[in-house]
């Protein structure tokens, strides 16, 4: 019988089963993950452990790093479900896209946005980032990196059709991510030196919002 | 090609007005270009409540690609496809709730088991979902319901997509090769359904390279050519 399904339901429908998918997939999830940690342990071997220097480009490096794993990760968002055609009957699903879209960039985010949140602060006290800068830290980390899966949702959709759309995706993404990397380290610098940050995020909220 | 543009964009607007049509699902002068090359020109039929149509033709003539364009996948080079006499891209929602569609991609995700991957299949379209194992047993996929569909073969995968058949509500169904990987018990057992899907009212579009045996009395074709260019 027909039972419609309200779009709450859908969402959660949509978002259990990509959770469900990745828990399974295990390498998917961590992929990105190590992928920051090493990006980031490699600056203090590389540069030194000049403790001035490292709390200096700290904000740039976790944000940078940031925004590499995210384009790394980005691709998983739509690629598989494209390849073995559970996009196609999602698409034919009565339920409406948008609803769906935001179910899966949710999971997308969960699953590597959240992770770099967590880990942050341990990578930040490796990189003697200014102690007044950890909140800045965690609160641009929060209100920008759902700002990059969504973002990076029109990038995959738009290359989920070319079989080696790697290249494209990050030339088409990384420009818009601009904005929300010299905001975000911009804030972290600014309530590093103490300054008011409020400004920043106020911009990274609408870039969220915008998104 | 102006002309025809303008011609079905008033044929869109009319069909908001008198909805009222007995065919489930009509194509109104399609036409589709591949790569240069004409697959079909003006195609035009209607689907009734009853049909059973097998779309024929040798690789490369154009059957997936009318297939995909009936369920709004993609769009043609020219005319349009209506349900109800609504054009299709105008009530998306509406005409998903009655279509379901199987292409050559099963759609099934590896890393789920069986019985989720057809759960997740029935809620999204709004089926019950109350007997997944019975639904999954009428497939002869018994015992199977927790293994990982990537543990499972080509043909294993396929009756997973299938089983949504036995469960689904939706009028018209649109199948990509529904036998490929199916073997002969299986596709008697799809045949009978197809029957019974017809005589309740329903329609079954299908390509397939195989002869249909049951009820090849009731079965329309429509044949598709290899055009050169």
């Amino acid at each position: 019988m027909n039972q419609p399904i309200s779009y709450w339901q859908t969402f959660s429908i949509v978002l259990k089963r990509d959770l469900q998918v990745a828990v399974r997939n295990k390498g998917d999830v961590f992929n990105p993950l190590i992928f920051f940690v090493i990006v980031i342990t490699l600056f203090p071997l590389g540069i030194g452990s000049d403790s001035a220097i490292l709390s200096r480009i700290a904000p740039g490096v976790i944000w940078v790093a940031a925004l590499l794993s995210a384009l790394l990760s980005l691709e998983r968002l739509f690629k598989n479900d494209y390849n073995d055609g559970s996009l196609e009957q999602m698409l034919l699903s009565p339920q409406p896209l948008f609803i769906m879209v935001f179910a899966k960039v949710l999971a997308h985010w969960l699953l590597t946005g959240v992770p770099i949140i967590l880990v942050a602060p341990l990578l930040a006290l490796l990189l003697h980032m200014e102690e007044a800068a950890y909140g800045a830290r965690i609160i641009t980390l929060l209100l920008g990196t759902p700002v990059l899966s969504l973002i990076g949702a029109i990038g995959v959709a738009l290359t989920v059709g070319i079989k080696k759309g790697g290249v494209l995706l990050s030339l088409l993404i990384l420009p818009l991510y601009i904005p929300v990397l010299i905001f975000s380290t911009g804030a972290i610098e600014a309530a590093a030196l103490n300054m008011p940050y409020t400004g920043h995020l106020a911009i990274i909220a609408a870039l969220l919002m915008g998104a | 090609m102006l002309y025809w543009r303008s011609n079905q964009l008033q044929s869109c607007i009319k069909g908001i007005q008198y909805p009222m049509s007995s065919s489930l699902l009509s194509a109104n002068k399609l036409t589709c270009i591949r790569e240069e090359r004409i697959l079909f020109d003006e195609l035009s039929f209607d689907i009734n409540p009853g049909d059973l149509i097998q779309i024929e033709g040798p690789n490369g003539a154009g059957k997936t690609s009318l297939l995909r364009i009936l369920a709004g996948l993609s769009r043609p080079y020219d005319g349009h496809v209506e349900f109800n006499g609504d054009c299709i891209t105008r009530c998306r929602e509406e005409f998903y709730e009655h279509l379901m569609f199987i292409g050559h991609l099963a759609g099934v995700k590896g890393e789920l088991t069986a019985q989720e991957n057809l759960d997740f299949n029935l809620q999204m379209h709004g089926d019950n979902c109350d007997d997944i194992d019975g639904a999954l047993a009428s497939v002869n996929l018994t015992g199977f319901e927790d293994a990982l569909a990537s543990h499972l073969s080509a043909g294993q995968n396929r009756r997973i997509a299938l089983a949504r058949l036995w469960r689904s509500h939706a009028k018209i169904w649109i199948l990509d090769e529904p036998y490929t990987a199916i073997d002969k018990a299986g596709i008697v057992e799809l045949e009978k359904l197809f029957i019974n899907h017809i005589d309740n009212g329903g329609a079954v579009i299908l390509t397939s390279h195989q002869d249909i045996t049951i009820g090849a009395d009731r079965l329309k074709r429509i044949t598709l050519d290899y055009n050169f260019y």
